[in-house]
């Protein structure tokens, strides 16, 4: 096990250095993705233009969202499989409340959310109280939900005539250039990512996922800690449902379907270590991005459509094995630095 | 995939890290006894089941059906089992099938001769364990990340060797009519299909291995204490990188099968089987955490699978339903023999709870 | 309650698996092979209780949906039944189960979209040796004369893959760089069209394919690879996207981002209730189509008639299309067996899209 040493406890000069890595390490993401827009750019020079980077933002808007609830849960050392369906699902239901009984919009938010939720608290409380392991509890759910929903859907789909204009709007409104979409994600981004740095109770995650035992000892509450990890999880995949359903304005069973890989390699490549204990959303977000941007950017280079999962699948590989060498070389760094022993 | 919060228990000293050998496999052995006893019982309950809802259930055809539907998906829960009871995952099995079928498809669209062909996919098949095994065991990345990495890396070479092609396309040969046979005929004598024969093979070898070798042992080593296993001498890195190159050809074997019984293959063969092979090792007891399961309860759980689906389809049940009832299975089979206990420690947290907090 | 922990177990997983059971037997819809399959033929020749096993490529996709209904009714009118089996997966391993219960069933006939051209052949061919009747649908497949079987071709394919081309050119003045937004890579209906697509290609020497992509039948990934096309080619003048999840997506997104407008325009095929606020609205010009529900009552008919041997595969042989008329049997082409056309495609602009309420 490495060291986990990035806003957890610890002298201040700790902090100091760790937060200046880590900085690093979010600044490194951009850069990636710099690098990538530069060489696709030089392939195709229309590619920075007004229009791709707004699409950069709001295609990687979802997967963005997803992946901040994900961070959450896998900091505990925990994983959720099942965000993809419960993204399906208040997708469904919110369209289906539209098109058979005109709820207003602003409702339609609440309810995706509210879903989402619930979702997630039943999660929670299998993890916490019945504990069961979270892979399999978030796989099980996977293939329950997506069953109901397909279920609910029943071959039809909604469409568009069915969403009041008022609320698709939201999916492609944009204000000075930036997509409403790309504004939601950053805030909520922001939003979490500040109060995991500066609160005690979303710092105790990082604790448990670094030493459950020594978490307990130190009287964190772990179970409500984690359960409200799996809330927040699910509560962002049902506003993430709700925002698919602004964006695309038709849902049929499959929406959501194997987002749940793309969003756990998302949170990876942006630095989230899968055994808990470290990692950012902001970088979770970033990581999201930079994989939306790799696959936007093959379309656009004109290399023939038959290559690109293919360079997904090494470009995934060379980022989690960069993400590896950083934070080896981090711990080094420290324990140099510091003269420490490493937990290994 | 190392312990998770489930692991922590309300007296915090003892948890999976403390204890070792001895008394704490024995009562672990016991358990899956117990889990497999269980699962004996509900494949009763789901044949019964079965013969009770559909007429033409307990047929010879039905048992060779199920032997092909899930035949070739059940040869890659074997090294799954093994792979998860260290510790780890695979999830590119699917993929890794994908690909070794596509080269099949690709070497002899371009005139290649079977056998040549089958050769050069188990290579490929074993290369792409070997990536994973790497990674995972010499680089020491953790294997759900790379494996997801690898699912999508094998699957786009796949489409990058077939792209929009199934073999045999127009001009091809058709595949050799006595291999490709194993997808209608049964094994001679019996009413078993070929694939169902190969798994039923393989699992009493893997079961060997695993129950009665020191290899095995050390699996089971490895899987519990993964420290005090390197401490005496067990070579984890070595071992793990040798069960991902299984996986590999196991997975390129299922692809062959897999080709040869529907006499074609596209690139996306197997696609979204990788959950698939998970939740049949997990269900017939294989713990997520490492160091407990047992072949037998995985082929129990292949049975028990089969049969359901098999049956469910006879009755016209909704595939929705069917997911609905693997899901719910899935939650059961962690949840039941945690039973006793998980009642025991929701009783003590009440009784925590009740004195004023 | 038994005393052991084994006993106490293994009830509650019994006890479990009695609750699954009980939840599916009170929510299925359970097969009992008890048709009566060899009532005496009414006057158009079809035999009465007659059992087919309609085999969409998933159960969920909403165009398979409206023809499965179709075909429903067409076996209703004759006096037979249909049961609608498949996955959840557009995958040919999820279709084989279906087609293995059919045999079961001792079902007459079988008609499936096919989600593979040949993967599903071995499993067909044992249905047939079994004496059940095939037809394909919406997807054909591909399996020379093992077993032997009939199209129901929605559309003549070559005239499909014209017509969507010159319907562009129309627009576009016959010059610019046009791509194709297509679904899954491996689909037989989309090859086939696309293939004629590029023939006609030809005959408008200023207009260039510059890309196909692929948006697999899914919102996000044909939004995702839309996208991605767009910035690949600025100067993109036309779009054909020959599958209604595609038109509709890249419908969508240019009605909410309608500077594209301008220089890009849009056709394919599509649902009349999916496009028709975006031919209200001026986004979409014209696009074409069939009703899918006509497609899956003639198959069922062209079934029913195999079934009862009123109708054969020989070219030029005719059948009863029930309401829709007599149909004739086409000769095989290349990588075609027998087929009948269900009639030309139609054209949908804002003078009909509103007739239409599929």
């Amino acid at each position: 096990m490495s060291a986990h040493v990035e806003s957890g406890a610890g002298p201040i000069s700790w902090l100091g250095r760790a937060g200046a890595l880590l900085r690093a390490r979010e600044a490194g993401l951009f850069l990636l993705i710099l690098v990538v827009v530069a060489v696709t750019t030089v392939h195709n020079h229309d590619f920075v233009g007004g229009q791709s980077v707004q699409q950069l933002l709001s295609g990687a808007a979802l997967i963005a969202l997803l992946s901040v609830g994900e961070t959450l849960v896998m900091v505990t050392r925990n994983v959720d499989l099942s965000v993809g369906s419960v993204l399906g699902l208040s997708a469904y239901v919110v369209g289906d409340l539209f098109r058979d009984h005109h709820i207003p919009v602003w409702s339609g938010f609440v309810i995706g959310i509210a879903i989402g939720a619930a979702a997630g608290a039943l999660n929670g409380f299998i993890v916490t109280v019945l504990r069961v392991p979270s892979l399999v509890i978030t796989l099980a759910m996977l293939y329950v939900i997506r069953g109901v929903d397909s279920l609910m859907v029943n071959g039809n789909t909604i469409d568009p005539s069915s969403i009041p204009s008022a609320f698709t709007q939201v999916g492609y409104r944009t204000i000075l250039g930036v997509p409403w979409l790309a504004i939601i994600v950053a805030v909520v981004v922001a939003v979490v990512g500040y109060t995991m740095r500066s609160f005690r109770s979303s710092r105790e995650l990082y604790a448990i996922g670094s030493n459950p035992d020594a978490a307990v000892l130190a009287g964190v509450p772990v179970g409500k800690r984690v359960f409200t990890s799996f809330v927040i999880s699910g509560t962002l995949a049902g506003l993430a449902g709700t925002l698919f359903l602004a964006l695309h304005a038709q849902v049929d069973n499959s929406a959501g379907s194997g987002y749940e890989l793309t969003v756990i390699a998302a949170t990876v490549v942006g630095g989230v270590a899968i055994f808990g204990g470290s990692g950012t959303v902001v970088g979770a977000a970033l990581g999201a991005l930079l994989l939306n941007t790799i696959n936007q950017a093959l379309v656009a280079s004109r290399i023939s459509a038959f290559w690109n999962e293919a360079i997904a699948g090494a470009l995934l590989l060379a980022a989690i094995g960069i993400d590896r060498w950083l934070s080896l070389r981090m711990a080094r760094s420290l324990t140099s630095a510091q003269g420490a022993h490493r937990d290994v | 995939m190392t312990s998770d919060l489930a692991s922590v228990s309300t007296s915090p000293v003892s948890n999976g890290a403390t204890g070792g050998p001895g008394p704490r496999s024995g009562r672990w052995r016991r358990a899956a006894r117990r889990w497999e006893a269980a699962l004996v019982l509900v494949l009763v309950a789901v044949v019964l089941f079965g013969a009770a809802e559909s007429s033409t259930f307990l047929t010879p055809t039905t048992f060779f059906y199920l032997g092909t539907d899930i035949g070739y998906i059940a040869i890659m829960a074997l090294p799954m089992t093994l792979i998860v009871m260290t510790g780890e995952i695979d999830l590119s099995v699917a993929s890794a099938l994908g690909l070794s079928g596509a080269m099949v498809g690709y070497l002899w669209h371009h005139g290649w001769g079977i056998w040549p062909a089958v050769l050069v996919a188990l290579a490929v098949g074993a290369l792409g364990g070997a990536i994973n095994g790497v990674l995972v065991a010499k680089v020491g990345l953790p294997s759900i990340a790379v494996t997801i990495g690898t699912l999508t890396l094998y699957r786009g070479l796949a489409e990058v060797l077939l792209g929009s092609l199934t073999v045999p396309a127009v001009g091809d040969r058709p595949f050799p009519t006595s291999l490709t046979n194993i997808g209608v005929v049964p094994v001679p004598g019996t009413h078993m299909s070929y694939s169902l024969l190969f798994f039923l093979i393989l699992a009493v070898v893997f079961g060997i291995l695993l129950h009665a070798t020191p290899l095995g042992r050390s699996l089971v080593a490895i899987g519990l204490q993964p420290e005090a296993a390197r401490f005496v001498g067990i070579r984890v890195n070595r071992i793990k990188l040798v069960l991902y190159i299984v996986s590999g050809i196991m997975c390129a074997f299922a692809g062959i099968l897999l080709t040869l019984q529907n006499a074609s293959v596209s690139y996306n063969a197997g696609y979204g089987l990788e959950l698939n092979v998970v939740a049949i090792v997990l269900f017939g007891g294989v713990s997520i955490f490492g160091g407990r399961g047992s072949i037998l309860g995985v082929v129990l759980s292949v049975a028990i699978v089969g049969a359901l689906e098999m049956a469910l389809t006879q009755m016209n049940v909704d595939p929705n339903v069917q997911n609905i009832v693997t899901g719910v299975l899935l939650l059961l089979s962690v949840i039941i023999p945690n039973g006793g206990e998980l009642v025991r420690r929701v009783r003590a947290r009440m009784r925590r709870l009740t004195p004023g907090s | 309650m038994p005393r052991t922990r084994t006993a106490r177990r293994a009830v509650a997983a019994i006890g479990a698996a009695a609750l699954a059971g009980a939840m599916l037997t009170a929510c299925s819809s359970s097969v009992k092979t008890s048709a009566d399959a060899t009532g005496s033929p009414t006057s158009t020749g079809i035999k009465k209780g007659l059992l087919v096993y309609f085999i969409p490529k998933d159960t969920q996709n909403p165009y398979e949906v409206l023809a499965d209904k179709g075909g429903e009714k067409a076996l209703t009118e004759l006096g037979g039944k249909v049961v609608v089996s498949s996955g959840t997966q557009d995958t040919a391993a999820a279709q084989i189960p279906s087609i293995q219960a059919a045999i079961q069933a001792h079902a007459n006939a079988i008609v499936i979209a096919g989600n593979d051209p040949s993967a599903l052949c071995p499993t067909l061919n044992q249905a047939a040796s079994a004496g059940i009747a095939i037809v394909s649908f919406d997807s054909d497949i591909s399996c020379g004369t093992s077993p032997n079987h009939l199209f129901i071709n929605q559309a003549n394919t070559a005239q499909v893959g014209t017509s969507e081309v010159d319907l562009l050119a129309k627009e576009i003045g016959g010059k610019g760089q046009v791509a194709i937004l297509s679904a899954a890579a491996s689909a037989t209906n989309q090859n086939a069209w696309i293939g004629y697509m590029k023939q006609e290609l030809t005959k408008y020497p200023n207009m260039q394919l510059v890309s196909t992509v692929y948006g697999n039948d899914d919102p996000a990934t044909s939004l995702t690879v839309l996208q991605g096309l767009l910035s690949a080619y600025p100067n993109l003048r036309g779009i054909i996207s020959p599958t209604t999840v595609g038109i509709s997506t890249a419908a969508q997104y240019l009605d909410t981002h309608k500077s594209l407008l301008a220089h890009l325009t849009l056709t394919g095929l599509g649902l009349p209730s999916q496009m028709r606020t975006y031919v209200e609205d001026g986004t979409v010009a014209e696009f074409e189509l069939w009703n899918p529900s006509n497609l899956g009552y003639l198959a069922g008919y062209a079934a029913a008639s195999l079934a009862s041997g009123s109708a054969s595969l020989q070219t030029g042989s005719t059948f009863s299309g029930g309401t829709l008329g007599t149909y004739t049997v086409l000769a095989p082409s290349t990588g075609t067996g027998p087929s009948v056309v269900l009639g030309p495609p139609t054209v949908f602009d804002k003078s009909n899209v509103n007739n239409f309420n599929f």
